[in-house]
């Protein structure tokens, strides 16, 4: 009981999430993987709200597709620390 | 059993037809999808196509998972090719195999709707003068 009380008085404010990009996004920005550090209980919307406020904001759009820990994961989805999230320009497989 | 979904080689079709394959499967159905040159996409001369490969095997992981629950009695093959690949060679390769043909065209057919808009994959045309240009369709 002690323990619990101990880890939820110890859960970080911020979270760090491992940003990864693909395609015509990374060559656009010259990387394909980044850090961010986000507030906790931030969603995947957020994560692409906080990239583009850099130099990504002229080319990930507002709403792209995006996967967390390799599964498309919808702008609501919510993040914990040490996620992967992947912004996936439109998809052109096949 | 590790099952190698994406390549840098030419795609084996026969290969996949034999992963298929078996005495209660009296259909068997192969899609090849290969790299094409439109009159629109200009002197295209082979596509570069790249993926996010750990998410792309995973991907491809769950869509068989479903087709199989779908068409349990069908023995299921898939690759897709990375890297360059020339024109008229195959990109992806789709093989459903069942005991019988409108299973297996079902099997294959969803598999690679399924394909087309799920996995993390994209193509770079390569012009004969060397230049590049993602091409998202």
């Amino acid at each position: 009981m002690q323990a619990s009380e101990h880890r939820a008085a110890a859960a970080p404010a911020t979270i760090s999430v491992t940003c990864r990009l693909f395609a015509r996004y990374a060559e656009a920005l010259g990387r394909d993987e980044l850090q961010l550090d986000l507030a906790a209980g931030a969603t995947v919307a957020d994560a692409v709200h906080e990239l583009r406020r850099g130099a990504a904001g002229g080319v990930v759009p507002e709403r792209p597709l995006a996967a967390v820990n390799r599964e498309h994961a919808a702008p609501d989805t919510p993040l914990r620390d040490g996620d992967e999230v992947a912004l996936l320009p439109p998809l052109a497989g096949g | 059993m590790s099952v190698e979904y994406l390549t840098r080689e030419p795609i084996d079709a026969e290969r996949l037809l034999r992963e298929v394959g078996d005495d209660g499967r009296g259909g068997a159905v192969l899609f090849l999808g290969s790299v094409r040159r439109g009159e629109e996409d200009g002197p295209v001369v082979a596509i570069d196509y790249e993926a996010y490969e750990e998410m792309a095997a995973a991907e491809f992981e769950r869509i068989v998972a479903q087709a199989r629950e779908q068409w349990p009695e069908a023995g299921l093959a898939v690759r897709h090719r990375l890297g360059a690949v020339p024109l008229g060679e195959a990109s992806i390769a789709v093989a459903a195999a069942a005991p019988h043909r409108t299973e297996a065209f079902a099997a294959c057919s969803w598999i690679v709707d399924q394909a087309k808009h799920r996995l993390p994959v994209w193509k770079k045309e390569r012009f004969e003068d060397g230049a590049t240009r993602w091409r998202e369709d």
